[in-house]
């Protein structure tokens, strides 16, 4: 810690601590002396595990955002949300279709959606919420997929919604069918896939494997390079 | 945006920057000298944080006592167990399953999905929720042999050739041959892999690779296999009982020796139980969260290898844990990104780093063991730059990016970096970004089988938390690979192994009792436990005021 360090006054869940300017919101709970278990995975904004509520000074505003990317302000009141209950319905994903009626089923709730776009303006990815919702409802399951793609399931728009969807299970199973059923296969891994299950490489592999090092180490340095 | 004290360096790296580019423009990437054989050895030897004297360790005890190790890890195996024995009754278990999976990352939960379809029960205990884990936190991509110009042929040459020949044959055969088969097993399970229209992969080469083989889903390549996965743990909920924020602390064996089950530990109502299995997979991910030599890590919160530590108490061999991936280019500021990886592509199109008066001290695209080892010296001799956190690094100067190859480069190649900075406000259009090697992956680990068997009967290890399918040193995209392939076949065989048995046998912890004796001759401190289950951060300070047990080092 250098001399320099400005400190800013925040209220961990109404209690004030002083913590380090810049801190992440994460970083000011740990430097107030919180050993955290919950609300904190990555630490680099891709699991969603750090859901968090704040309000800042002079702002009668409650926001929401990634504790381990929110950097803290003067005076600002934080919260953590560690546990966001979602509804999650059991599925065969060789039972269903990649359609609007899937979700009919599933995730009735969706069709609830009143275009408030609260979800959108709730989402710290940055992720068109409202438009994934609607894409979904419209059974356009490929847009739906898209634009979800980014979804990290920290819960900000399900906790937000009006008409209680649970926007990121949703978008998971539109990525799902559309990973499956809409995107066209891969044909030459189908190709390289049955190779392997007739064993085509078993024998092969099998003298490299068993090949005196000397001789491996050569061919190494001698394979062709292809790379595009 | 940096705070004001950093200014007047940036305003030297500025002041630099006109003849920098003009160098560039004159010499291209050649704007230092690289260095010579000797050059190369002696920043190695003075700087790498693997080749120093203290950077390595012969562990005192264990199955393995003699090898060199990690001096952290060395350290971390000469420690207590966390439990007291005499207070935990064996005599039955809380829970009793087929199979019990150690940690959900990518690995653990492949291996849940197989073990479950083969018709066992499944524990998947894991320390925080499914899916927090390193295997969600990949960008880059996963290599496979599937291209008509590519063979498993091929890719086997490249992984050898990558992790210098010490790699298990066995195991990179099993990698390389299974690699189609655990595309295919996720794209039938609907992860969106980049494709062409014709559905055909898209395809990039990667650093060792000798054709274009690296599989992404834009640059959310581990979180989009990550959570289909995870999905698809969820749907076999009456097959698969996860329990999250529940840490394994050891293993039981019974009097055959073989692994019989486990103690677990809830972090949050801090009750144990004692669960009985017949076949226990360990999939608890690497060890960047020990701050190997005080570096900054790219892991996530609970990679602290404690997987390591409870299978060597049960008499599990590891191979080369003396080994650590460190990466050139990580984070040092803003302080919210600490380690967070900044690709080495940054450099590739003509960022060059400079120190804190502005000067070029390094060729950029050294070999990153040597690039970083330059960075560690220049710190070293006072050039580097302090962050408010006490952190030093050195400027990658990225505006030049754009000054050289046109307006609108970053923009177009780099938009996650430039997205990720702007978070904080900070352009590294306009200014250099601060950086300094952080620490990345567990090269070594649990010595495996191609059945993921250990030398305990019943114990089988998958993913980064093994040792010998990358040798020391792991290719970009083999990671993402191995953890599908191994997961798995540990589920496969950990399920058949299960079949075949009527009861686990007995629960006992007196391999945990004679290995504290070991710790005890050693002298140790009784305060010093392990596994180490979650970091701690909580400054010294405040720490000084929390006098319980529960700050004792770590958690509990
Ligand atoms: C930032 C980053 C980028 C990467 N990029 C790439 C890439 O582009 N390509 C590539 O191939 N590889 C990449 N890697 C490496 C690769 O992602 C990892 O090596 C791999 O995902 C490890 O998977 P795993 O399942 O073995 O472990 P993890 O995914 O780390 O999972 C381990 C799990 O075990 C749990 N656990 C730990 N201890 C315990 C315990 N005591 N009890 C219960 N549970 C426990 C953890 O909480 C975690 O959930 C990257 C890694 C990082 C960190
Ligand atoms: S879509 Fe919802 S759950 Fe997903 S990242 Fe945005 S706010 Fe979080
Ligand atoms: S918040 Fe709910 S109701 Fe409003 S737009 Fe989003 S999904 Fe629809
Ligand atoms: S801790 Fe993972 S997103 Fe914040």
């Amino acid at each position: 810690m250098s001399d320099t360090q400005k400190m800013v006054k925040v209220y961990v869940m109404g209690e004030a601590y002083m913590v380090p300017e810049g801190s992440t919101i994460v970083g000011a709970f740990e430097y107030a002396g919180f050993q955290l278990k919950r609300g904190v995975g990555c630490r680099e904004g891709f699991c969603g595990a750090c859901a968090t509520v704040y309000r800042e000074k002079g702002d009668y505003k409650l926001k929401g955002g990634l504790g381990c990317q929110t950097v803290v302000t003067d005076e600002m009141y934080i919260a953590q949300i560690p546990f966001v209950p979602a509804d999650k319905p059991i599925y065969d994903m060789d039972e269903i279709t990649p359609d609007a009626g899937t979700f009919m089923n599933l995730y009735p709730s969706v069709f609830r959606c009143v275009s408030c776009n609260t979800c959108t303006k709730a989402c710290p990815q940055d992720i068109q919420v409202m438009d994934y919702i609607q894409a979904i409802i419209k059974g356009d399951i490929a847009e739906a997929a898209n634009l979800s793609f980014d979804c990290i399931r920290c819960g900000l728009c399900a906790l937000r919604c009006p008409a209680e969807i649970v926007q990121f299970n949703a978008a998971i199973l539109a990525q799902r069918l559309y990973g499956k059923y809409i995107a066209p296969k891969s044909p030459e891994l189908e190709v390289r896939a049955n190779e392997i299950i007739e064993g085509k490489y078993v024998k092969e592999l099998e003298e490299l494997a068993t090949m005196e090092k000397q001789k491996l180490v050569d061919k190494y340095y001698n394979r062709e390079i292809k790379i595009s | 945006m940096y705070p004001e004290y950093m200014q007047e360096s940036i305003k030297k790296v500025e002041a630099t920057r006109p003849d920098r580019l003009e160098l560039a423009r004159k010499l291209g990437k050649m704007i230092y000298p690289g260095m010579n054989k000797q050059e190369r050895e002696e920043v190695l030897n003075e700087n790498h944080p693997d080749y120093k004297a203290e950077a390595r360790t012969k562990v005192r005890i264990g199955p393995d006592k003699g090898m060199v190790m990690t001096t952290e890890i060395a350290e971390m195996l000469e420690r207590y167990s966390r439990i007291d024995i005499k207070n935990f009754d064996l005599s039955k278990a809380d829970i009793k399953t087929d199979v019990l999976v150690i940690g959900a990352g990518s690995a653990g939960m492949s291996a849940a999905i197989v073990a479950s379809e083969q018709g066992s029960e499944v524990l998947l205990a894991t320390k925080l929720r499914l899916g927090d884990s390193n295997s969600m936190m990949a960008q880059g991509g996963i290599q496979a042999a599937d291209q008509a110009d590519d063979s498993p042929i091929i890719h086997y040459l490249d992984v050898m050739g990558g992790g210098h020949f010490d790699n298990k044959p066995d195991l990179v055969k099993a990698l390389v041959n299974d690699a189609p088969l655990s595309i295919k097993w996720l794209e039938d399970m609907g992860v969106m892999f980049d494709k062409k229209e014709s559905g055909q992969m898209v395809v990039q080469p990667g650093g060792g690779t000798s054709r274009n083989r690296m599989h992404s889903a834009r640059d959310y390549t581990g979180a989009a296999i990550c959570k289909v996965i995870r999905d698809e743990v969820y749907n076999r909920a009456d097959k698969i009982k996860y329990i999250e924020y529940t840490a394994i602390v050891e293993l039981l064996l019974n009097d055959k020796k073989e692994v019989s089950g486990a103690v677990m530990y809830h972090l949050e109502n801090k009750q144990f139980s004692i669960v009985k299995a017949k076949s226990v997979i360990i999939s608890t991910g690497g060890f960047g969260r020990l701050h190997i030599r005080g570096f900054e890590t790219s892991n996530h919160y609970g990679a602290t290898a404690d997987g390591i530590a409870f299978a060597y108490r049960a008499g599990a061999h590891l191979l080369y844990m003396d080994s650590v991936q460190y990466h050139p280019t990580g984070a040092v500021y803003p302080e919210q990104i600490v380690g967070f990886l900044c690709t080495e592509k940054i450099r590739a199109i003509g960022a060059q780093p400079v120190n804190k008066d502005g000067e070029l001290f390094v060729y950029p695209l050294e070999p990153r063991d040597v690039e970083a080892s330059a960075f560690i010296r220049e710190c070293n001799n006072g050039k580097g730059i302090s962050t408010p956190s006490g952190i030093k690094g050195i400027w990658l100067d990225t505006p030049l990016i754009d000054q050289i190859n046109g307006e609108g480069t970053i923009e177009k190649e780099l938009p996650a970096m430039l997205r990720q900075y702007q978070r904080f406000g900070i352009d590294i259009r306009e200014v250099p970004m601060l950086v300094y090697p952080t620490l990345h992956y567990q090269n070594g680990g649990i010595d495996i089988n191609d059945r993921c068997e250990t030398n305990v009967p019943g114990l089988y290890v998958a993913g980064e938390a093994t040792g010998g399918v990358h040798g020391r040193n792991r290719l970009m995209g083999n990671s993402q690979l191995d953890i599908i392939v191994f997961g798995k076949r540990a589920g496969q065989y950990a399920s058949e192994r299960a079949k075949t048995i009527e009861d686990a046998g007995n629960l006992s912890l007196d391999h945990v009792l004679a290995y504290n004796k070991e710790v005890e001759a050693l002298g140790i401190e009784r305060s010093k436990v392990s596994p180490i289950i979650l970091p701690d951060y909580i400054p010294d300070h405040v720490k000084a005021k929390q006098l319980i047990q529960e700050y004792n080092g770590t958690l509990i």
